[in-house]
């Protein structure tokens, strides 16, 4: 049952093959047994699933049932969850108990999915590997040693671990895609704007988006149909229609343009993960596309455009973290200047206020235009590089990164060589561009990810290729446990 | 350019951060590093672009000016690490 797919488990409560009660609490366990070796789950709420999902079950008994209701799956720890602890794996919110549900967790519960819990994450979503996160670090279950990427790391693991079958997941600049990829598993960034930001923890509110991560690219469809749609409660939520994301999964690639960016193959690239993509878009020509190389000739400066943009954003967003009206609060502070700073300095976590103060100087007088005026700049240089390679081509392919995960504590002492790491997925945050990583190989038994960039609101043909891809090969079913 | 340790002093003062002054060097070095590497942003020429702030070059939605929101002041204070007759307590701040 473990291995099924949201797709699979549809169908088996279709048929009384089991009830959500049974899948739940099968998953429960599994979590139960399993999780203190991966550390996916900051909060298991084993109480609350049951009700869910005996509130399916009777759903279903009467005829009420949709797609998606009585499957269990999990919330990365930066949703609000009305009356669950929600800490954005920050030692600030430790004591967090959200008093609102943020839309994505409102609609998947709508649909009837049962929220087996909050997953892992790097601190305030500010990393790669979870390695910042206050709850310490997941494990890929691949391989224990090894990080399973970040910042979505603990839904990445809960998936590819078969302690869910989907979790929710969120990407500032590669969050979601990169941990799909180090764990083997399908992860999508809609475009910016399709996913309500409401109630979804702050980083940096230009580049955030919501998103699933799942087994398989059916299965991403299934959730992004009840994921996306306009929130007028999000500022920046666009007002579009959601199409059926599942309708297009069946039609054929022929004659599909596919783009590869010299810029993605270049030096940094491991070899063998090269050869894995280049074997990716082999299979893609044998379904009939057509390849072509293309040039997106401002990648190298996306990564010191991210890490001021990034930051700048963060420091203004939690700025509201003052140990005044919810959070974590220093003991005995003497003057208000210190409850404000002690609070936040004891409260945040070194990766989270390295951020905030480079955010903080590249906002402050004198700096503001040599820094923040600047990255915005190169930001629209760098969209302009994806809409002219997008007139030319339907998607642009590539890695999802320059190498498969690395080992906990490997880079602890250099942060900056892990902001290296984000150099393929980045551009697409800057960009708001829609990603998908699939799953495409190994590489010394470590899971490799091929990228998938698309145009604005092209996610249907995302899932699309996705789908078609996995319907020829069979990486995405291997299985890490 | 380079940042030394009474601006980094500073910098954590604006951003409301306490850092223990043993851990100043170890900042400056990271913030040092992070300013390095997007030192690369200034030998591009970038005049006369437009900066992007919205990726869809999206403008604020405008809505009536009317009240949306219930008083939830008693169930948001339950969060409060200190409060008290619907009021916030922080240490004194006029003598």
């Amino acid at each position: 049952m473990i291995n099924k797919t949201l797709a699979e488990l549809a169908s088996g409560l279709d048929s009384g093959e089991f009830s959500s009660v049974e899948l739940t609490t099968a998953y429960l366990d599994r979590i139960k047994a399993e999780d203190s070796k991966y550390n996916a789950f900051i909060t298991v709420t084993g109480p609350e699933a049951l009700k869910q999902a005996q509130a399916a079950d009777a759903k279903r008994a009467a005829g009420q049932a949709t797609a998606l209701t009585g499957i269990p799956m999990a919330h990365k720890d930066i949703f609000c969850t009305a009356g669950i602890k929600t800490t954005c794996g920050s030692r600030i919110l430790d004591n967090f108990v959200a008093p609102y549900d943020a839309t994505v967790t409102k609609n998947l519960a709508d649909a009837g999915m049962v929220s087996l819990g909050k997953t892992n994450l790097d601190e305030f979503a500010m990393g790669s590997s979870t390695e910042s996160s206050f709850y310490g670090p997941s494990h890929n279950p691949w391989d224990l040693s090894r990080v399973p990427g970040g910042s979505s790391g603990g839904s990445a693991v809960a998936v590819a671990a078969r302690l869910a079958p989907a979790a929710t997941g969120t990407d500032t600049g590669g969050s979601i895609r990169q941990p799909a990829s180090f764990c083997g598993i399908t992860g999508i960034k809609p475009t910016y704007g399709r996913v309500s930001r409401w109630g979804m923890i702050a980083y940096g509110s230009s580049l955030d988006q919501g998103g699933p991560m799942t087994q398989t690219a059916q299965d991403a469809a299934m959730m992004l149909n009840v994921m996306a749609g306009f929130d007028p409660k999000d500022s920046t939520s666009v007002n579009r229609d959601v199409p059926d994301y599942t309708a297009r999964l069946n039609e054929p690639l022929k004659g599909l343009r596919i783009g590869l960016p010299k810029e993605y193959f270049g030096a940094g690239l491991n070899a063998d993960i090269a050869d894995c993509i280049h074997a990716a878009v082999k299979q893609f020509e044998a379904l009939g596309a057509v390849v072509k190389e293309i040039s997106l000739p401002r990648t190298e400066l996306a990564i010191p455009a991210y890490y001021i943009i990034a930051p700048a954003e963060a420091s203004t967003n939690l700025s509201r973290y003052d140990g005044v009206r919810y959070g974590y609060r220093c003991e005995n502070p003497v003057d208000l200047f210190d409850l404000y700073s002690r609070s936040r300095g004891e409260g945040f976590g070194e990766e989270v206020k390295r951020r905030i103060m480079i955010g903080t100087y590249a906002l402050s007088a004198g700096y503001y235009d040599a820094y923040y005026r600047k990255a915005q700049q190169l930001r629209r240089l760098i969209k302009n590089d994806f809409v002219a390679a997008l007139e030319e081509v339907d998607v642009i392919m590539g890695p999802t990164t320059p190498a498969p995960a690395w080992v906990v504590g490997e880079k602890a002492k250099d942060p900056i060589s892990v902001y290296l790491e984000d150099i393929y997925t980045i551009s697409a945050n800057l960009a708001g561009l829609p990603g998908m990583s699939v799953p495409c190989g190994f590489v010394d038994g470590m899971p490799v990810g091929l990228q998938v960039i698309g145009n604005y609101f092209d996610e249907s043909l995302l899932l699309n290729i996705g789908h078609q891809y996995q319907q020829s090969t069979d990486w995405h079913t291997k299985s890490a446990v | 350019m380079s940042l030394e340790r009474s601006e980094v002093e500073g910098i954590a003062q604006l951003a409301r951060l306490k850092i223990d002054a043993s851990d100043i060097d170890s900042y400056a070095t990271g913030l040092n590093n992070i300013l390095n590497l997007v030192d690369q942003m200034q030998a591009v020429d970038t005049t006369g672009v437009e900066p992007l702030a919205n990726p869809l070059d999206a403008v604020q939605r405008l809505r009536i000016d009317e009240v949306t929101e219930p008083n939830q002041r008693e169930l948001f204070q339950t969060l409060a690490p200190l409060a008290e007759a619907g009021l916030y307590l922080v240490p004194k701040v006029i003598e």
